[in-house]
């Protein structure tokens, strides 16, 4: 038995790099999961411009910390970030409301498109170094390992944003409104609930989340190009797909799963299957589907003939 | 209102195309192709790399052909360090009837626009563009700088015998031919010198190295070697401060960056120790190019930012330097501004520049047998530690 | 019965002399002017993005898994079709690889399609059971398998790794991708004027009421799918000669993106939108708004007209023909003969309408 506790340890601490690696990725992965899931519940619409508003939420904290100091910049860059996400949706969903599901979900890579451009031309296609925000990237000891503090507070954050956003949704009345639309568009709209204002506040929520995710994410991999959303954000959103789209829970368990995941497939074998990393979230997340085709905490819905 | 906005899109359209075509030059120019990525992984240092290029420019911008007196003019173009990029950008400086090209930075890029530039019978000559399969078999292409096979045996040497390694970790990109390629050449020398190597692979776009760096840890190296984008590199070095991970790191030419010497300030690391084309201390001509390059740089604000914010030169835009100049020889020595006619005088010009003697062989590459190991301190700078050969 | 024979011969006049203007072009032009750059690339993802439509406008299946099942085609056709000579330098880290042979070049654009459409049956089997977005985001995720597995250096005497394939026989005339496009096209227009495809949109409208009526849904659901796979690997092999070289590593969703844009900017469902959106799709992209990121046309100091800036426009184009333009250029009509003979009077009513609507505005 003890010479099985050794063995254990001995393998626990091996793994405890890519394990706290992946810990946090599932935590950052989580709060962009957030997003595309509350979009995706109340709209039926995968928000492909989720990752990319989240990659212009690092972009400007970089260019705002060369003038600003980091806690200043820090709220300006939320604020900023929540307006591009009621920006985005007033500009380019609300006109689509009535529009087939597809012209919508276009009119959101088109977004994706033009946000990536944009940044592209702004900061010239060059990667960009994040600023460094005190405390949080300082180096920490986490027994065997060395990691940055953000790595170790990322899950706590997460879960605490996580527990706040569920009593929001569970006991204020805007939130009670967002599981009315959820659950019924049109009864909703009959009973009297503001539609556009319910789904305005759906994106401020999951952009401001994407937004407190960019600066973890950045404080620990801190180069920011304009592609750099595209994987994160994807992986969130197979993350979203995973945990059963439209639940909260569902989401952050399964941005988890997939964060340690990917992070323990580059490790084992000495990371002969490194190359998999990626491949292995969209492995796991068909055969998800195909045993239960909406997720794991994802209610069974019947099609209405 | 829809319509109006049609016909306006329309109209708008007809112009650009207009405008496109619209690009006539006038009779006493000649246009030198600069292929080099502007943005992307390897944008950083394309920029740095057309630097040189633009710097020499301006101290000659007119070159006389059959006793006629000749404006240069650069046609500059963005392959976005991207292979599927290539096909298009190339063809674009065909389009416009360029008599030579300069370019690329990355070796990928080149690869994927040789058979471009063999089919337009147009010239084009490497500037940093290590990987062997550059030159080999694409009878257009040539270059100036060492080649990987030799890169990679002294980058293998140096870790042998002053950094004492006996395990190397080699971490290469996957879909770079130019990462893949430095990665095996050090991976064969470094075996042959009774090393062993551990080897890793990551996909493009990779953010997290920890897995990696863990990797390396288990595998009790003694040297981790990363050919990779400077995009990766600043990466690997940030994360490998904060993992306190306590091995020195090596890096090829394409470090040569301030880049990486931004991602090492301040880092506590056993040293970045990278292999590079040129030392400002090297010959005379080198240091007058750095004293002028540097002018040029301070006096134009927007060149600055181009070069990463400072006047830190690197090593590419010595070798952009040279190309120009090479490139002047060949369009002076064939006598003729059509690509055809300038493409056959290449293998014939000898060229003395800031980084060497340019003599091109049967494959269109040069003999340079020097190449310069630095360390980037923790103060951010480049500290010159040896010139080295290979081990005759 | 006689104005549709009248139309077929006009349509087949006015293909001959397209492409006997491309052959005279080619004949007065330089070779490498952008203008043929852009046809053969547009060529090819004309039918690439036709066989999306298959599945997407005409099927009602939202898949996007296009980019992986054309990097399957173009490393088929790659990868079997080096000569035996020059494999030991492409295969240069893994010796010389694995085969030993090389295809002419139509058995190895036909292995492409057939190895897409192998895969395209394979996946298809679990995941065309999905509905809707549960269906497009599995195939995207096969997408990114099949490029990781591909890149795989285990792999690597087949593959080559994630290293470049390249001296593979290419085309040099623009005719060619033109040629074997319009073969495939038509082919596509074929199977849906017939009563497969008269099931296909009737799945596409209603899979209750279709199955109802007798249709086997998995059945040609999976047929849609794998012809439509089929056809994007040809395209994927079409595109492999067409940059020369090739590397998994462009196939990223990116590329699934772009088709996708384009068969809805030329319209869901139908054929002729998807050609004509993909030839101004590419044009834009890559030749008409170059002048864009070049600073020598900026107007005083103002340096907007720098690199990027193309793209930047480009996207605001994309993005203004999304929300007003929903149903596309074509909606889900054909450029038919018919329509085209009708042209002259509408654009000359259109014309006065629209005078006379401005006209009435001012007075107003």
């Amino acid at each position: 038995m003890e010479i099985f506790i050794q063995n254990f340890m001995d393998i626990f601490e091996k793994y405890l790099p890519a394990l706290l690696a992946g810990v946090s990725a599932g935590g950052q992965y989580a709060l962009i999961a957030i997003g595309y899931t509350m979009v995706y519940g109340i709209l039926r619409l995968i928000n492909f411009a989720h990752g990319d508003i989240f990659m212009v939420a690092g972009f400007m904290m970089v260019y705002l910390s060369a003038s600003l100091p980091w806690y200043i910049a820090l709220p300006v860059v939320t604020i900023l970030t929540v307006l591009l996400g009621y920006l985005v949706e007033r500009a380019a969903y609300k006109p689509l409301r009535s529009a087939p599901r597809m012209s919508i979900m276009i009119s959101a890579i088109g977004v994706s498109y033009l946000l990536q451009n944009a940044a592209w031309y702004l900061t010239g296609g060059l990667p960009k170094q994040y600023p460094v925000i005190p405390f949080i990237t300082e180096s920490v000891d986490v027994l065997t390992a060395s990691t940055k503090i953000v790595t170790v507070i990322t899950p706590f954050l997460t879960i605490a944003l996580v527990i706040i956003l569920s009593l929001i949704i569970k006991y204020t009345k805007i939130g009670m409104a967002m599981r009315a639309v959820s659950k019924d568009f049109e009864t909703s709209r009959l009973m009297g609930i503001k539609i556009d204002t319910v789904i305005s506040m759906t994106f401020i929520i999951g952009t401001f989340l994407a937004a407190v995710g960019s600066f973890l994410y950045f404080s620990n991999y801190t180069t920011v190009t304009p592609v750099v959303g595209a994987m994160p954000g994807l992986k969130a959103f197979v993350a979203a797909v995973f945990g059963g789209i439209g639940s909260i829970p569902g989401a952050v368990v399964g941005a988890f799963i997939i964060g340690i995941c990917e992070n323990l497939i580059k490790f084992v074998a000495g990371g002969a299957y490194a190359t998999f990393s990626d491949a292995f979230t969209f492995a796991l997340l068909i055969i998800i589907l195909v045993a239960k085709p909406t997720g794991l905490f994802g209610e069974k819905t019947t099609d209405k003939v | 209102m829809k319509k109006v906005l049609a016909i306006i899109m329309c109209l708008g359209l007809m112009l650009c195309a207009l405008a496109g075509c619209g690009d006539n030059a006038s009779g006493d120019v000649i246009k030198i192709g600069v292929y080099e990525p502007a943005s992307g992984d390897n944008g950083a240092g394309g920029k740095q790399e057309t630097l040189g290029i633009e710097y020499a420019h301006s101290l000659q911008n007119t070159v006389t052909v059959g006793g006629k007196e000749y404006k240069v003019e650069l046609e500059i173009v963005d392959n976005q360090s991207s292979t599927d990029k290539a096909k298009s950008a190339a063809s674009d400086l065909i389009g416009k009837n360029v008599s030579i090209v300069l370019g690329s930075y990355g070796s990928g890029v080149s690869i994927a626009a040789a058979p471009t530039f063999e089919a337009a019978k147009t010239a084009c000559i490497g500037v940093s563009c290590t990987n062997p399969n550059v030159t080999l078999n694409n009878p257009y292409y040539y270059r100036i700088c060492f080649l990987d096979p030799f890169q990679g045996e002294v980058l293998a040497n140096y870790a042998w015998d002053d950094l004492k390694a006996k395990t190397a970790y080699v971490l290469t990109e996957l879909g770079d031919d130019y990462s893949v390629g430095l990665g095996y050449y050090f991976t064969e020398a470094f075996t042959k010198l009774g090393g062993k190597v551990e080897a890793a692979t990551f996909q493009n776009g990779n953010n997290d190295f920890s897995a990696f760096l863990a990797n390396a840890v288990n595998a009790k190296a003694d040297v981790i070697f990363a050919p990779t984008s400077t995009t990766a590199a600043s990466l690997i070095i940030n994360q490998a401060a904060d993992a306190k991970i306590n091995i020195p790191l090596v890096g090829p030419d394409t470090w040569d960056n301030s880049v990486i010497l931004d991602a090492a300030n301040g880092k506590t690391l056993n040293g970045i120790y990278i292999s590079t084309f040129y030392d400002e201390g090297s010959s005379d001509s080198a240091a007058a190019f750095l004293t002028g390059f540097k002018g040029w740089l301070n006096a134009n604000p927007v060149k600055l930012e181009n070069n990463g914010g400072n006047d830190i030169v690197a090593a590419h835009s010595a070798l952009g330097y040279d190309a120009y100049f090479v490139a002047l020889e060949v369009i002076k020595a064939a006598g003729a501004i059509d690509a055809e006619t300038v493409a056959q005088y290449v293998s014939d010009v000898t060229y003395t520049g800031v980084t060497g003697d340019v003599v091109f062989d049967e494959n269109g590459d040069v003999a340079k047998d020097a190449i310069f190991i630095k360390e980037a301190t923790n103060a951010g700078a480049w500290k010159s530690v040896k010139a080295q050969g290979v081990k005759k | 019965m006689d104005k549709k024979k009248r139309n077929s011969l006009i349509a087949f006049g006015l293909i001959a002399a397209m492409l006997l203007i491309i052959f005279v072009l080619e004949q007065i032009m330089p070779r490498g002017h952008m203008l043929f750059v852009v046809l053969k690339k547009s060529a090819i993802y004309a039918l690439v993005a036709v066989s999306m439509n298959l599945l997407n406008g005409f099927t009602g299946l939202f898949s996007l898994g296009q980019a992986g099942f054309m990097l399957i085609g173009a490393y088929t056709y790659a990868v079997l079709t080096i000569p035996v000579a020059d494999r030991a330098g492409v295969y240069f880290y893994y010796d010389g690889g694995l085969i030993q042979f090389a295809l002419p070049v139509v058995v190895g654009i036909l292995l492409a399609g057939l190895a897409a459409a192998l895969f395209a049956w394979l996946i298809g089997l679990p995941v065309l059971k999905l509905k809707s977005d549960y269906l497009a985001i599995a195939t995207l995720g096969f997408a990114e398998i099949i490029r990781a597995v591909v890149q795989w250096d285990k792999l690597g005497p087949i593959t080559n790794g994630s290293n470049l394939l390249k001296r593979y026989p290419s085309f040099d005339s623009t005719l060619f991708p033109f040629i074997v496009a319009g073969i495939c096209i038509a082919i596509i227009v074929l199977l849906i004027n017939s009563s497969y495809g008269r099931a296909f949109k009737a799945i596409r409208e209603d899979e209750i009421a279709a199955e109802a009526m007798g249709i086997n849904l998995a059945k040609h659901k999976m047929l849609s799918f794998v012809i439509s796979s089929f056809f994007a690997g040809v395209g994927g092999a079409l595109l492999a000669m067409f940059q020369d070289t090739i590397t998994a590593n462009a196939f990223k969703t990116a590329m699934t993106y772009e088709i996708l844009l384009i068969v809805v900017i030329g319209g869901i469902g139908s054929i002729t939108g998807s050609c004509i959106a993909s030839f101004l799709f590419v044009s834009c992209s890559e030749w008409w708004m170059r002048f864009l990121d070049m600073d020598k046309y900026n107007i005083g100091d103002l340096n907007i007209l720098r690199p990027g800036f193309r793209m930047v426009i480009f996207s605001i184009v994309i993005m203004i023909m999304v929300l007003f333009y929903r149903k596309g250029i074509m909606g889900d009509k054909e450029l038919s003969i018919d329509s085209l003979l009708a042209l002259p009077k509408k654009l000359k009513r259109g014309i006065g309408r629209l005078f006379g609507k401005s006209k009435g505005e001012v007075t107003k």
